[in-house]
């Protein structure tokens, strides 16, 4: 300690005597070299001996690591909270707008999708009920004309069966009053062949009395 | 024998003076100079910032392997403020992440043979530690008033036992700054030290000859286990040292328990 302490002084003292050779032209450049010399070399075989103090609790050095300390720190918070944190700040902010914006821009496009997904529904269901309707309207005047023109020819035929009806009654009627009179007529023959003439208005009487009893 | 010796990669070399403050030139002045330390704060804060800003010059909105690194690292962080000093944390965000960065590329560069160790250092440690607490303190107070000193003071204890607990609260909440840098600090120190040793027995084996030579590989097999536990506890206390400070932080926000 006390030789390295010795050296510093050595070399400070003479440090000016040095700058003041060097303006002068190096007329006492020799002493400055030996002295510089023999600072750096006292200085080594310190280190070698480590005779001070342990080096980190040596507190000649403190001075220097504290002013080196501000300094670099200081300029190493000013880069970091000027330059380049903001700067890798902004890289994140603007990828997460970009990918907010991204995926609200895929949210929009998928609404927009389904909004036409469900006009196309919609219109779809539209279509099917006015097919419905056209094919229950066109089935009810289909029904409605075949059931017309079904009561025309049931009316027709109605019409015609009654006709024939009528006309088998009379001819039935027709046929019921010849009967009685070819019973007539043959009870006059039948009569005449057995028990002799009868006239043919008694036969008459006869078959009308045994017609209705 | 500056090749074996443990201690040695934690020398402070002076590159160049810059002056002394505080009284005249030697006795009674604090000398500043730019060390190795010094160096290694630099080239720690000039990698980080050169990673970060130049991977993310491209602003992909498909992030490649290098951007993807860094919005990691981001989200990480930004994750682990939000989860344990809630949204309102999230203004400390650049702070912590720094301080995050800025152990984790210090522990990581100690990895490199060769390089020196910013965070082997307890006024290093030491003075993030202090000023993560100093933080705490002054923003708890401005934003909570006396409001702050219910950090002390934990809701639903019974009357009787509150003064032991006050007290109890205080003593962790003085011993934080201690914690915190001691545990960055000595886990590097220690792990340095130990990967140092077998490293050297290496070296010291097997220039004892044959014999030597084959009993240099149990040492050796130490040293590349010891070097893949390095890399875990410079990640790990990166980590630990970024969350606990998210944690005092809420503290400050949310003095109640």
């Amino acid at each position: 300690m006390a030789n390295e302490a010795i050296a510093v002084d050595v070399a400070q003292a003479d440090a000016p005597d040095g700058a003041a050779a060097n303006a002068h032209g190096a007329v006492t450049d020799p002493l400055a070299a030996d002295a510089a010399e023999l600072h750096t070399s006292t200085e080594a075989h310190g280190g070698e001996e480590h005779g001070g103090a342990f080096p980190p609790f040596d507190p000649a050095t403190f001075g220097s690591q504290l002013l080196w300390l501000a300094i670099t720190f200081a300029a190493l918070y000013f880069l970091m909270s000027r330059v380049a944190l903001p700067r890798i700040g902004e890289i994140l902010e603007v990828r997460r707008d970009r990918i907010e914006g991204d995926l609200a821009e895929a949210d929009r496009l998928r609404q927009k999708t389904d909004q036409a997904m469900a006009d196309y529904e919609a219109a779809l269901n539209q279509a099917r009920n006015k097919a419905h309707g056209i094919a229950e309207a066109t089935r009810g005047e289909i029904r409605h004309e075949t059931e017309s023109s079904r009561a025309a020819v049931e009316a027709d035929l109605a019409e015609r069966v009654a006709a024939a009806e009528q006309s088998i009654q009379a001819t039935k009627t027709e046929a019921l009053k010849n009967v009685d009179e070819i019973a007539a007529q043959t009870a006059q023959a039948v009569v005449a062949a057995i028990a002799g003439k009868v006239s043919i208005a008694d036969a008459r009487a006869a078959v009308a009395e045994v017609v209705k009893g | 024998m500056a090749g074996t010796d443990p201690i040695h990669q934690f020398n402070i070399v002076e590159l160049f003076p810059i002056g002394t403050i505080g009284g005249s030139e030697g006795e009674g002045g604090i000398e500043l100079a730019f060390t190795n330390a010094g160096l290694f704060m630099v080239l720690s804060v000039l990698l980080i910032s050169s990673y970060l800003i130049l991977s993310t010059s491209g602003r992909g909105l498909v992030p490649n392997r290098w951007q993807l690194v860094s919005e990691m690292l981001y989200e990480f962080v930004a994750n682990m403020v939000r989860s344990s000093a809630g949204s309102e944390g999230m203004r400390f965000f650049p702070l912590v992440f720094s301080l995050f960065m800025f152990v984790l590329m210090g522990n990581m560069l100690g990895m490199f043979p060769y390089f020196f160790t910013v965070t082997a250092h307890i006024i290093v440690t030491g003075a993030l530690a202090v000023f993560v607490i100093g933080l705490v303190i002054v923003y708890g107070v401005i934003r909570n008033g006396f409001g702050f000193l219910k950090l002390f003071v934990p809701s639903g204890v019974p009357v009787a036992i509150l003064p032991l607990v006050v007290l109890i609260e205080i003593v962790s909440f003085v011993s934080r700054p201690v914690s915190l840098s001691v545990r960055l600090f000595a886990n590097m120190l220690a792990g340095h030290i130990t990967l140092k040793v077998f490293a050297g027995f290496v070296v010291m084996m097997s220039s004892a000859g044959l014999l030597g030579w084959l009993g240099a590989i149990l040492p050796l097999g130490m040293t590349v286990a010891l070097t893949a536990l390095e890399f875990l506890v410079a990640a790990l206390q990166a980590y630990v040292f970024a969350i606990l400070t998210s944690m005092y932080l809420n503290d400050a926000i949310h003095p109640g328990h």
